[in-house]
């Protein structure tokens, strides 16, 4: 059942590169990694990949094939017909280090800019009490395997890299929904995440939710709730009234500042 | 040497998973400055790829256990050879560094009254393993990864700089450690080469932590990803320590044996701890003909007492799937070597006849992902099929129990690379409490060492010089083989002749054919820049892997018995006067891997005596036994 494959693969670095042409062996079973591997192996050794468990659960190739976000060890190669030709590029959203390798150094920068987990310091460890049904929400969200294919994909900064100060993408609105509903958690991140992170840039069109390899419902479970959790620190009359009136200090936590 | 970056550190960690990063935080609050150099991406290390949990002894599943029970548990698992004292301390700290973890943000699944929650697994006599779903080794390395960050977080409120005192050098190779010019040498630092660019690197630091994790990829067969090179094995060889008892390596009974290109990928025992049974291809629950005189006191003779043990363990006995993993394995290649496999060359894993679609969905959601997207079969309709894979080795850097310090001064190693804690084989789950109990000792370790030093030691420029020029050669060299392909022939070398079941003539031969490689591997060449060139990092790894599978397969003949991850044809017991001998590999001048025996501590009286006489009899010499309480008598008896 083996045939080969066209392959159109994308090599270059920074400042240029362009699409090779080539034709490599596939058999049954095999995912999109493989038949790189091998082109790896046999016709081009220095060809960048970055990969790492083949497994789908460390999110290290993470790259886009026929234009669509995709992990290539979780990508079966008989989702194409054989006449079909794969053109296999690097992500978009992230300046290119060398063929299908990017720079996505950008998320771990905002990784660092959102208030850490704060449980009550009087809580010693060990005693934590916490129940399922109260966990399950950011245990869904801690399934993220960090592959950035959402961050990619978002067409906030997809084309629009001046967005990328503003804007966290929803891997890090997410994260910043996760710390939230930790029941354990004391900290509120309600402001900080509408006005230095840019929850009101997302406009639930869901693509993140389309390309999770981990199937988190992004938009429905995290984005959304947590829209709906800033409407109430920051818009709901009441509130706002409330704060007026009593002059209480907000509690908000402020954005931990990045490094100049 | 103007070409090269470098840095200053007082302690630098090689490796970004589980230990290495427990390691770094343990460094850094001690007040150490401190580097991570990670292979991969921050947080994609192996760490990520373990499945189903991490014991400790917390007792809140069931409030019998305790570290006295998981200690004998894992000498047992370990078949004797442990080193004790490691698994004493193992056993002891595992609940706190869980309960830590939590406090940094860990989110295990909950018990019904909000604890942690413990599952069953092979070998340990409670439900003792902390996890998530089945993707625990992905909550631990992301609370790590965290916690980094809280602490960078933290360093720039006080430093104006989130890396003034901890940073992470991503995709950062580590090729050599650089040594002082004194007597005895001390470590002076690590040279290496940034992945993207192909730059050199030097870290001046007087005290190196390796936490390299394992050696999978010398296999075919593996569980392991990419970065399982041997590298912290062999930088610790090349820099004058000593490897222990490297014959020993754990095939995981449950690896994926179809379509092809996922051969070996994992399949968490979780799925036995839960429910699931092996079958051959008569439909009949094999392993109750395996299970060996060690054990028979503690598993079940019929599937009827088998499977009341899941709601009634304290007056049943366990199901024998859930025996210690080396048992499992070879039961299933006997099983397909008297041709009752499956039709790909495995045997049957069960659990859809046995749990519902619902049940299955929230215990093992990567399982069925995995088999789903990869295989197309729905392992809550059907079967899985499954074989052994490589996927652990308990062997590595000899250290000392409490710091994790290798003969070498300066040099540390924690986790899979150092040796010792796990014996001839390890239990599942105690591979992440180990990262944990022994990342923090090693962090101590190391930053109380550098506290202790009167002077920084210095690199050499010459060093420096000869660590360049030997990772330039496969690039310079027009013409030689592809690494790919002398790679594979190594792979399958190790798998077909130093896999599973070994034999001395094939032990010889294996030792001949990794001979004729090695000059090979000198004489690769790797063609293209230096910049993010997967090739020459290949060609540089490889010289790793052949030295690790030269230990490996030295250790192996010379062992003559069976025992754990070590199975012997042709000396299929397991002898009491093997277990008092460790095997050590160290380099002679020449560099060649050269392998002595060495007689192990005898174990302490009040460890000893956390045991039964007759049980340690199986295991000990009259000699070892004497002066115990209760020995004379068992002797008469016997």
């Amino acid at each position: 059942m083996g045939y080969k494959a066209a392959l159109r693969v994308w090599r270059g670095d920074a400042g240029t590169g362009e699409l090779a042409d080539y034709q490599v062996e596939v058999n049954e079973g095999e995912v999109v990694l493989d038949i790189l591997h091998r082109l790896q192996a046999t016709q081009a050794s220095d060809l960048a990949i970055r990969w790492n468990c083949k497994a789908g659960k460390c999110g290290s190739c993470s790259m886009e094939i026929n234009g669509r976000p995709r992990l290539a060890c979780m990508t079966r190669m008989s989702v194409f017909t054989p006449d079909e030709t794969l053109t296999i590029t690097p992500l978009r959203t992230f300046p290119v280090i060398r063929d299908l390798v990017t720079d996505v150094s950008f998320n771990y920068a905002k990784a660092r800019e959102i208030p850490s987990f704060t449980p009550d310091p009087a809580v010693k460890p060990g005693e934590f009490r916490m129940q399922q049904v109260d966990v399950n929400r950011s245990q869904e969200f801690r399934k993220c395997i960090e592959c950035f294919l959402c961050q990619n994909t978002c067409h906030v900064i997809r084309d629009h890299p001046e967005n990328e100060h503003p804007f966290a993408g929803p891997r890090f609105l997410m994260r910043i929904a996760e710390l939230e509903m930790h029941p354990a958690d004391t900290a509120d991140r309600r402001e900080i995440a509408q006005d230095d992170f840019g929850l009101g840039y997302c406009n639930i069109t869901k693509c993140c939710t389309e390309v999770c390899p981990e199937h988190i419902k992004i938009t429905d479970n995290a984005l959304i709730p947590m829209k709906e959790r800033v409407v109430g620190r920051k818009y709901d009359p009441l509130v706002w009234l409330g704060d007026k009136i009593t002059r209480r200090t907000p509690k908000d936590t402020p954005k931990v500042p990045g490094k100049a | 040497m103007s070409d090269i970056d470098r840095f200053s550190y007082d302690v630098v960690v090689v490796g970004a998973g589980g230990s290495g990063l427990r390691a770094a935080i343990e460094a850094r609050l001690n007040g150490k400055k401190t580097a991570i150099i990670s292979k991969s991406l921050f947080g994609k290390a192996h760490t990520v790829m373990a499945e189903g949990g991490c014991a400790a002894a917390m007792g809140n599943v069931n409030p019998n256990d305790n570290w006295q029970v998981h200690f004998r548990d894992t000498m047992r698992g370990g078949k004797f050879l442990n080193n004790w004292r490691m698994a004493e301390l193992h056993a002891k700290e595992a609940p706190d560094r869980v309960w830590e973890l939590e406090a940094w943000g860990a989110v295990f699944d909950r018990t019904k009254d909000g604890k942690i929650s413990q599952r069953n697994f092979g070998g340990h006599e409670y439900p003792r393993l902390a996890h998530v779903g089945d993707r625990t080794g992905l909550e631990m390395i992301r609370s790590l990864q965290q916690k980094v960050v809280a602490m960078q977080q933290a360093d720039a409120a006080e430093f104006g700089d989130p890396e003034a005192m901890i940073k992470v050098y991503a995709e950062t190779t580590i090729t050599e450690l650089l040594m002082e010019d004194s007597h005895p040498a001390r470590i002076a630092g690590a040279f290496g080469y940034f992945r993207d660019t192909g730059r050199f690197v030097v870290f001046e630091a007087p005290a190196v932590v390796l936490a390299t994790g394992g050696i999978g990829k010398t296999y075919k067969v593996t569980s392991n990803s990419w970065e399982y090179t041997g590298d912290g094995h062999a930088l610790a060889l090349r820099a004058g320590a000593k490897l222990l008892n490297m014959e020993f390596v754990q095939l995981h009974p449950t690896g994926m044996v179809w379509p092809p290109s996922v051969r070996g990928l994992l399949v968490t025992e979780s799925v036995r701890g839960d429910g699931g049974v092996l079958r051959n291809s008569e439909d009949k629950r094999f392993m109750f003909n395996y299970v060996p005189d060690v054990f028979r006191a503690q598993y079940a003779e019929t599937e009827e007492e088998a499977d009341r043990w899941y709601d009634d363990p304290d007056h049943n006995r366990r199901p024998p799937e859930l025996l210690p993993r080396d048992e499992v394995a070879r039961s299933i290649n006997s099983e397909i070597k008297a041709g009752r496999g499956s039709p790909h060359g495995g045997v049957f894993l069960d659990i859809a006849s046995r749990r519902s679609a619902d049940y299955i969905l929230q215990r093992l959601p990567s399982m069925y992902h995995q088999f789903k997207e990869l295989a197309d079969v729905d392992i809550t309709k059907e079967p899985m099929e499954i074989g052994p894979t490589a996927h652990y080795v308990m062997g590595g850097v000899e250290v000392d129990p409490d710091t994790g310090a290798a003969s070498v001064p300066g040099l540390f190693a924690v986790g899979e690379v150092s040796g010792g804690m796990h014996g001839s084989n390890r239990l599942g789950g105690n591979s992440l409490s180990d990262l944990l109990v022994f990342g923090r000792r090693a962090g101590l370790g190391a930053a109380e060492y550098v506290s202790g030093l009167s002077s920084r030691p210095v690199v050499t420029d010459a060093d420096m010089t000869a660590d360049a020029e030997t990772a330039l050669q496969p690039l310079e060299r027009a013409e030689g083989e592809s690494p790919y392909a002398i790679h594979g022939e190594l792979q399958v070398i190790m798998n077909d002749l130093v896999g599973l079941i070994r034999r001395e003539s094939e032990l010889k031969t294996a030792l001949v054919e990794l001979d004729k490689l090695r000059s090979r591997v000198a004489q690769v060449s790797a063609p293209g820049g230096r910049a993010y060139n997967p090739g020459w990092h290949l060609a540089l790894d490889l010289r790793n892997m052949l030295e690790v599978a030269e230990c490996v397969a030295q250790a192996a003949l010379e062992r003559q018995e069976s025992r754990g991850g070590h199975t012997r044809e042709d000396y299929p017991a397991m002898s009491p006067e093997w277990r008092k001998v460790n095997l050590i590999c160290s380099l002679d001048a020449d560099g060649d891997v050269t392998l002595k025996q060495q007689p192990m501590m005898p174990m302490r009286t009040d460890l000893l005596e956390l045991f039964d006489v007759s049980e340690l009899r199986k295991y000990m010499t009259d000699e070892e036994l004497a002066g115990l309480p209760g020995a004379e008598v068992a002797e008469e008896k016997h």
